[in-house]
Formats: structure tokens, C-alpha cells, sequence
């Protein structure tokens, strides 16, 4: 019996012991007309090494050639010693802390995680993580507008709406607002300029939020002016939601120094952080703030104490806004993370530091601006925004995307993502990006296939 | 390590790690304002340094693989490694999340296929696999629930019934999901009081979310009665799937009335639980709730040589779904795990799993039962869990629940669940999972005979348990009221 060691010695001693004469004896307080689970349209078993061989097969399927595609999930080099160390038993099949003396391992690991994250964000706390970046973006705003509760400042104005500033991810508006709807809380998006960037006179219209979301760099990978966006905010009483990538904070002003005061939360997704693209899940998501806000930050917090004897050690704390204490009044349900992604993440920013981040920081945005030229190069081909830039650009092919991202898909190259989908105004333009892992001859192999694909 | 330094102590300016070796790329051309000016304070440490930092922690860990982990409501059983293999094949991982459907047919595939193994082993019409944890795939749920009586035109049903019992996450679901919670009694045999439902549905009642066995390790045995009281009152129930690994094979939500529920992969299906996460929650519905079910999902047709093509279903296909929960389309690597796992079972298996859960459970409580320790339930079946409550040594010996769990620790077993569900005093709830042997639930009985025995002889030895850990008894006040919550934040106060 596959993973269970029972032998029918095993089971004659423990019916005995129980009192029973069978294991169905066991089921005998549910109606018997429930008993009925037809699970016919289940295959056979299968042993480890035909599982192992389907799945392969199925996954062999999927290998494509470079990828060229962002869009919040991206290919970057993961060093070896990450997934080592993060795949270890003691790390992958630990349980959630609530023992700290038995889990000072995992704990020790997420408070030095949580360490990482206020360095890079210029924040003061992080959580322990949430699942991804839109769910990240989706509590942010939950959090927010929770914390204007708390303040007596903002009696002037609506507290259910929060403005989004230029071009946030699709993707993630979509999955806040469906977070956050069920509460009354309006996300509105102002849109962006025709120079793809914040336009801050929409924000205000019709009346002043309660938070302000921006991204940086934004969903087209243009830099936002970050300065004006924290400015307006202060200025129209608003919290600032920085919503960032973790791999360009170690080249990108932190948003703790956005204009005078920075920003109020900031949040995510970690997959740059040593986590394989894998569909886009499991990552993680990280929201960081102000030490004045931590009461409202959602999902567990790691603390570093003493113990009885005097010795360092690590805890989950400040655990009365969690469901498990507060019930209906905590401040999210959350209760699984994605705890292992965090300790790869940890892992992840050890071995690279400051220096090995900004390097790959730096690498992907000359790899971007090499493949930018080379496509650029093709007739009709053209950057849809100016403005500098990250490492991800919107190009404009000059005909539907669509059609031509799947031709370029079928010489196996992932050729960016098309925006049509997204914006419709849009429809002609991929969204593309290269880390530090494209090498020339895959560069020129893509303006091979996209100039194949535009019969140039 | 026995130093207990951070990774920030062990580092030296200027030092490098194999991975900070590559030269600096070009940035000329950004604007020198939106540039950071100060390097974030990272730890400079040797790659060598960093392995075997994060070794030497993650040996400061209990974890499956190296304990026996009796936690209630948690359903702790080996994670195969097959399963992580699978997961880990590179046309897995390195498949990006917006890839076209034309270079995913693997993928999908795997998905269409842990969908209908989900539909068949929960009894229910659809299945959308995107919650990302139990947590998420509840708020999937009952935001279904609301969405359905909204576009029915019965938007005054805002209020969510969850017995004393629940899970924390049920009531704090409904509260982000804007409805209120109303709770119901749990009567001295374990089941819901069914005088104090009937009171509680009315014209409000959103729906019930229950689940069976409940976290009183018993079978819920009025549940066909339960259904009746909540849907003749307008209602829906949710089934939260943390206990179904007890009645896997046997008996199936759908039959038991239930509309919608959530499954916790990282229970039944055997992913690992990592420390507090990856786990995946996804949802399955009835015909009712069909319309509103998250987005992504995968559909497959058939094309004209008769091979299967799968794609992704999203919300502009599905114009009542609730809509997408995540950016992507969910733990990805967690469902391939399920699914191997899944396979190696095979139908079969998959029914065996409920059946030995139970015999070890049931044995677990015959053999404390005898030992003399008192059973919360005792006139009760158990399930997968059942719950011991110590309140007679708490009394007598001044020796509580939690100090029998910290003491459990240094013989080398993780504490079952403790304090939880709140409505029995001093107690365990023990979850002891269908893969555990004889001869590991025998040994954990003697370990808590052995601890009783001392509470007797030193029951200090007890109360200042654990002994044996890399740290003691925690100063969880110190921890709360003196936050300190990051390494760089303590050293700015002047550390």
C-alpha cells in the first residue's frame, strides 16, 4: 500500500486494541446511505517510476526555447546553493512555527527574511509573507484603508476609494479589486499618460482617496516620477502604496525615500528573489511598512526575544490581529503563506547581497536595452513609449500582437507578453523583457522570429 | 551556531559570494534621481558561509522527516518525494505564467486532470484550483456564496453561521468577505445543536460553513438534517475541507448536501507544508455555484484528429465568476505535486487513505484511553483526530496542556495541536495520519506515560520543559511589547 505501512499483523493488533472487527466497524456512526463515494473515474495506482515518466512527458511538452516574457514573472539566473538548501527536509516538510522552540530554524530564517525586506524597501517591518503579488496589492489596500480608520485626520474624505496611479499590473488590479470588493472598497484606476506614466491631475476626481497605489518600475517598465506620486499623496492626506519589483530596489530609489516622507506600505511578489517562473506559483508576496502601522499589517510576524534562560531566540508575534486569536475581527484570514518561497528568498539575498543584486539589477537593463535595439532594428518596429526604463519594454509591431506572438511561439521562443488582452488601445504592442540570462545569440534568434513573423 | 548569530554578524565588508561575481551592467541612461544612493544593508557574507548558516538553522527545526507530528486539524503524513521530483521537472518550472496555451499543453493537462480527481473525490460539479491556501479557497467560497445571492436578488443575505468549534479562518472569511458572523452551540457530544441552528437561519442566512469530521474529531452525524434546516431557510452550505483526509474514499461533501467547498492540498494530497506554506486550497462547486467559480480554470476540446486541447478559462468567458484571486493562476507547483501524488495512489489508494487515518486515530485514542487519560468525546467514534483534555492534571498536578506539549518535544515529538478548538479545556487534539507505523503511535503513548510520571515525581520538570532545544520557554511578552521585528531596525537604535 503506497506510503502506508501497515502490516495485517499491524491491523489485527489495533482492531483488537480499539475493539473492533474491521476498519469499516470505524464508519459506523455515518448513515449508511452516505457511504456511497463512487470513485471509479479514478485510474489505477501507479508506481514512482511510470508517475515519474508520464509527468515527464507531459513536461518535456512544455520546454520552450528563451523567454522573453516579464510581466511580474520573470527568468532570472538562481544560484545553485538556493534550492540546496531551501529543499531540505528540515526546511520542506517543517509545519507552520506555532512551536517556537522546536521551529527556531524556520523562525530565525523569516526574521532575517523580514530584515532583508525592510533594507531593500527602506520600510521599518515586513510580514512573513502573503501568496503572491496581486493578493499582496489586494491586502495592501485592505490595510490602508484600515489604518485611515484609525486616524482622525481623514474625516474629509471617501474612505472606501483608492486611486491607482498610472500603469499598474493588470493582473494584480484585477485580483485586489476581487479581494477587496466585498468590503465597499472602490479601486479606481486614473490611467496613464500617452507617455505611458502616472498622470496626476487624475487622481483627485471625483474626490480625494483614502490611498494612492503606484507601481514602480510600472507594468510597461517605464520609471515613474515616484516623487511627484509621494508628494501628492501627502499633500491630499492619502497613504502611498508602492507597489515594486524587489530585484530593482538595489538600483531604484527605495520607496522609504520616495519624495519627503516615503511611502506607507509596500508590497510585491518575491519571485525575482530565487524563485523559479513555475506558472507563476507558488511565490510569494511581501507587504512591509511603517513601525506606526504594524498592528495593521495581515499574516505573521516574526519577533526576536529571549528565552527563559536568557538566550536569543525567535517567535511569531504580535499575533492578536491573526485569525486564529481574533476570529472574525482579525485583520485578514490568512493563515498558510508560502513560507518555503521566503526561506529560498532569504537564502537567495545572502548569496547575492547588495552588490550581486545590483548586478543583476544593472545586467538586466543592458541586456533590455541590447534586445530593444535589435528589435527596433526590423522595419515597423518601433518603442511604443519613450522614457527611461527597468528592464521590460512595450514595443510596437505595427499589427495585432496576438498573431504574432503565437507565430513567434512556434519556433519555441516565449516572445513577450501581448497587451491587447489588457489594453485594448494596445492591441499592436508586446510587453518584453531579458535578464541577465539572454545571451546575444538568443537575442538575435528572437528579431530573427519576430521579423519572420512580420514577413520582413 | 551555537553562537546563534544572525547572517548580518557573520559578514565582512566588501565580502563576496560566489553569485556577486558578475560584472556591473551599464545604467548611464537612467536618471540619476530615481537611483538608489545608499546600497540596501544586505549581509556580505561567502557562499560557504551562507550554506552553512542556513544548514545549521534548518537542523534547529522539527519537520516531518525527522518527527512524528500528531497535529490536529493539520494532517501531517510523509510527503513523497516522487511528488516533489515531478513538480521539479525544468518544462515545470521554467514554464512562464503567461506562456501561450499552444506551449502548455503539458501543463494544462495536468491541471484538467487533478480538476476531474478533485470533482470525483469531493462528489461535485466543477472544480477551479487557483486558492492559493485553505484560507483563500474559504474567501473563493464565500464569495461565491454572496455573488449567488446577489444575481438571485437576495442581497440581504449577509450572515455566515460557523459552530463554536471552527477554525478562526471561517468566521475572519466572512468578515472579509463583508458578511457577519453568527455562531452556533456545539452540544456535549460534539455535534452542532440543532435547536440553536433552527433559531439561528432566517431571512439573512447567507449559508453554514461546516466542517465534517468537525475539529472536535468527530463525524457530524445530523449532517443530511443540517442541510435540510439550511437550505429550507434560503441558505448554502461550505464545506472547509481540513478534515477530509478522515473520510477520503468513504464518503463524499457533494453526498452529504454541501454546495461548495475547499480542499487543503497540502493536508490530503501530501504537499509539503514548508514552514508555514506553499499549500493550495482549491474549490469545487455544485451545478448552483457553477457560474461564479474563480478564474483561471482549464477546459479542454476536442480537435479534428481527435486529440484533446486545453486552454485557460478566464473571466471574460465567465461573466458571473467571482473573477481571478492571484496574478497568475494559483501554487502551480503545488497541484503537480497533488497530482502525482494522486496517480501513485491511484483509486484505490486514494480510499485507503480515510480507512487508515481513521484505524490509526481510533487506535491512538484506544491505547491513551487505557493509559488512563481522559477522552473529550469518549462515548465518540474518532475520525482522523480525536481530543484528550488534561484539565484533571492541570487541577491535581498544576501541569497543563502546554506544558505536557513542551515536554513532548525533548522526547522527540512534535506537540499535537494544543488549546484548540477552544471549547474543551486543557486539551490536545491528536491527528496521528494513515502513515505512521504501530510502532511510532505506541512509542508516543509511552512518551506521555513517562511525562505523567513526572508530573507526578517533579512536575517543575515538566512546567520548565523543553530541555533539550536550542532555546527554552520563549518570552512571548518581552517578544510583543519590545518589537523587535528586523535585524537593521534594532542596530538604527543604537545597538
Amino acid at each position: 500500500m503506497p506510503f502506508i505501512p501497515h502490516t495485517p499483523d499491524d491491523v489485527r493488533a489495533m482492531l483488537a486494541a480499539i475493539g473492533a472487527t474491521s476498519i469499516d466497524e470505524l464508519f459506523d456512526e455515518i448513515e449508511p446511505a452516505l457511504k456511497s463515494a463512487d470513485f471509479s473515474a479514478i485510474d489505477d495506482a501507479v508506481e514512482e517510476m511510470t508517475m515519474l515518466a508520464e509527468m515527464a512527458a507531459r513536461a518535456h511538452r512544455d520546454e520552450t526555447g528563451p523567454c522573453f516574457a516579464g510581466a511580474g514573472c520573470y527568468d532570472h539566473h538562481i544560484p545553485a546553493a538556493v534550492w540546496d538548501i531551501a529543499g531540505r527536509g528540515e526546511f520542506l516538510t517543517a509545519y507552520t512555527p506555532y512551536q517556537a522552540e522546536a521551529s527556531q530554524g524556520t523562525l530565525q530564517t523569516v526574521y532575517e527574511y523580514q530584515s532583508m525586506m525592510a533594507a531593500l524597501t527602506g520600510m521599518e517591518v515586513s510580514n512573513a509573507s502573503v501568496y503572491d503579488g496581486g493578493s499582496a496589492l489586494g491586502e495592501a489596500v485592505l490595510m490602508a484603508v484600515r489604518a485611515n480608520r484609525k486616524s482622525a485626520l481623514r474625516r474629509d474624505v471617501s474612505t472606501h476609494r483608492v486611486a491607482v496611479a498610472g500603469a499598474c499590473h493588470p493582473l494584480y488590479l484585477r485580483a485586489a479589486a476581487n479581494i477587496v470588493r466585498n468590503q465597499g472598497i472602490e479601486l479606481t484606476q486614473t490611467g496613464f499618460g500617452t507617455d505611458g506614466r502616472a498622470d496626476l491631475d487624475a487622481l483627485a476626481a471625483p474626490e480625494p482617496p483614502v490611498a494612492v497605489v503606484v507601481q514602480q518600475p510600472n507594468f510597461f517598465g517605464l520609471i515613474e516620477p515616484v516623487d511627484e506620486v509621494a508628494r501628492w499623496a501627502r499633500a491630499n492626506h492619502a497613504l502611498l502604496i508602492a507597489v515594486v519589483n524587489p530585484t530593482a530596489l538595489a538600483l531604484l530609489a527605495p520607496p522609504g525615500e520616495w519624495g519627503e516622507d516615503g511611502a506607507d506600505i509596500v508590497c510585491g511578489d518575491g519571485q525575482p528573489l530565487g524563485i523559479p517562473m513555475a506558472s507563476g506559483g507558488p511565490s510569494f508576496g511581501f507587504i512591509c511598512t511603517r513601525r506606526r502601522h504594524v498592528r495593521q499589517l495581515p499574516g505573521r510576524i516574526v519577533g526576536r526575544t529571549v528565552d527563559r534562560d536568557g538566550r536569543t531566540g525567535y517567535t511569531l508575534t504580535l499575533q492578536a490581529r491573526e485569525q486564529h486569536i481574533r476570529r472574525g475581527k482579525a485583520t485578514s484570514n490568512i493563515c498558510t503563506n508560502q513560507g518555503l518561497l521566503v526561506t529560498a528568498a532569504t537564502i537567495y539575498l545572502a548569496l547575492m547581497g547588495a552588490a550581486g543584486l545590483r548586478r543583476a539589477a544593472t545586467r538586466c537593463h543592458a541586456r533590455t536595452r541590447d534586445m530593444v535595439c535589435a528589435l527596433t532594428a526590423i522595419d515597423s518596429v518601433r518603442e511604443r513609449f519613450d522614457g527611461p526604463f527597468f528592464h521590460e519594454r512595450v514595443i510596437d509591431v505595427g499589427q495585432p500582437a496576438d498573431a504574432v506572438a503565437a507565430t513567434v511561439a512556434a519556433t519555441g521562443i516565449v516572445g513577450g507578453v501581448s497587451l491587447g488582452r489588457f489594453f485594448p488601445e494596445l492591441a499592436n504592442c508586446l510587453l518584453v523583457c531579458a535578464t541577465e540570462k539572454r545571451t546575444d545569440a538568443e537575442i538575435a534568434a528572437f528579431r530573427e522570429a519576430l521579423a519572420g513573423a512580420l514577413g520582413r | 551556531m551555537s553562537r546563534n548569530e544572525t547572517i548580518f554578524d557573520i559578514g565582512a565588508p566588501g565580502r563576496r559570494a560566489a553569485a556577486q561575481q558578475q560584472p556591473d551592467g551599464d545604467v548611464a541612461n537612467l536618471p540619476a534621481d530615481c537611483l538608489r544612493q545608499t546600497p540596501p544593508a544586505l549581509a556580505e557574507v561567502s557562499e560557504l558561509q551562507a550554506v552553512r548558516h542556513y544548514t545549521n538553522l534548518s537542523a534547529r527545526n522539527f519537520a516531518i522527516d525527522r518527527q512524528f507530528y500528531p497535529l490536529g486539524s493539520c494532517t501531517m503524513k510523509y510527503n513523497p518525494r516522487g511528488a516533489h521530483r515531478a513538480a521539479s521537472l525544468p518544462g515545470f518550472l521554467n514554464r512562464h505564467p503567461l506562456a501561450p496555451d499552444a506551449l502548455s499543453q503539458g501543463f494544462l493537462s495536468c491541471l484538467h486532470d487533478l480538476q476531474e480527481t478533485l470533482k470525483t473525490v469531493t462528489g461535485m460539479a466543477a472544480v477551479s484550483l487557483t486558492p492559493m491556501a485553505g484560507a483563500q479557497g474559504e474567501f473563493a467560497g464565500v464569495a461565491m456564496i454572496r455573488a449567488c445571492h446577489d444575481a438571485g436578488g437576495d442581497g440581504e443575505r449577509r450572515e455566515i453561521i460557523v459552530p463554536t468549534a471552527a477554525h478562526g479562518t471561517n468566521p475572519a472569511t466572512a468578515t472579509m468577505c463583508g458578511c457577519t458572523v453568527r455562531e452556533v452551540a456545539v452540544g456535549a457530544d460534539g455535534d452542532v445543536e440543532m435547536e440553536n441552528l433552527k433559531a439561528a437561519v432566517g431571512q439573512h442566512t447567507a449559508g453554514i460553513m461546516l466542517t465534517n469530521p468537525s475539529t472536535c474529531g468527530v463525524f457530524e452525524r445530523r449532517i443530511l438534517e443540517i442541510a435540510a434546516v439550511v437550505h429550507d431557510a434560503g441558505g448554502l452550505l461550505y464545506y472547509d475541507g481540513a478534515n477530509l483526509n478522515a473520510i477520503l474514499g468513504k464518503v463524499r461533501p457533494g453526498d452529504m448536501g454541501f454546495d461548495v467547498l475547499h480542499l487543503n492540498l497540502h493536508k490530503t494530497f501530501a504537499t509539503p507544508h514548508g514552514g508555514g506554506g506553499p499549500g493550495a486550497g482549491p474549490v469545487a462547486v455544485n451545478e448552483r455555484l457553477l457560474p461564479f467559480l474563480p478564474t483561471p480554470f482549464v477546459e479542454r476540446e476536442q480537435d479534428s484528429a481527435g486529440g484533446w486541447r486545453y486552454r485557460f478559462l478566464d473571466a471574460d468567458k465567465r461573466p458571473e465568476s467571482i473573477g481571478r484571486l492571484s496574478a497568475f493562476m494559483g501554487n502551480a507547483g503545488i497541484l503537480l505535486r497533488a497530482l502525482a501524488y494522486a496517480r501513485m495512489l491511484g483509486r484505490d489508494g486514494l480510499r485507503r487513505v480515510g480507512e487508515y487515518a481513521t484505524l490509526n486515530a481510533n487506535y491512538l485514542m484506544a491505547r491513551l484511553r487505557d493509559a488512563g487519560f481522559e477522552l473529550a468525546y469518549p462515548e465518540r467514534r474518532a475520525s482522523h483526530e480525536f481530543i484528550v483534555t488534561f484539565r484533571h492534571e492541570a487541577k491535581t498536578l498544576g501541569v497543563t496542556a502546554m506544558d505536557f506539549a513542551k515536554r513532548l518535544l525533548d522526547y522527540g515529538f512534535h506537540a499535537p495541536t494544543t488549546y484548540f478548538p477552544l471549547l474543551v479545556a486543557e486539551c490536545f487534539l491528536i491527528e496521528p495520519t494513515e502513515t505512521e507505523t504501530k510502532e511510532e503511535l505506541d512509542a508516543f503513548v509511552d512518551a506521555l506515560v513517562c511525562i505523567r510520571e513526572e508530573a507526578q515525581r517533579d512536575p517543575e520538570r515538566v512546567r520548565s520543559a523543553p530541555h533539550s532545544l536550542p532555546v527554552s520557554r520563549l518570552d512571548e511578552v518581552k517578544a510583543a511589547r519590545e518589537l523587535d521585528l528586523a535585524y537593521h531596525a534594532t542596530a538604527r537604535r543604537g545597538r
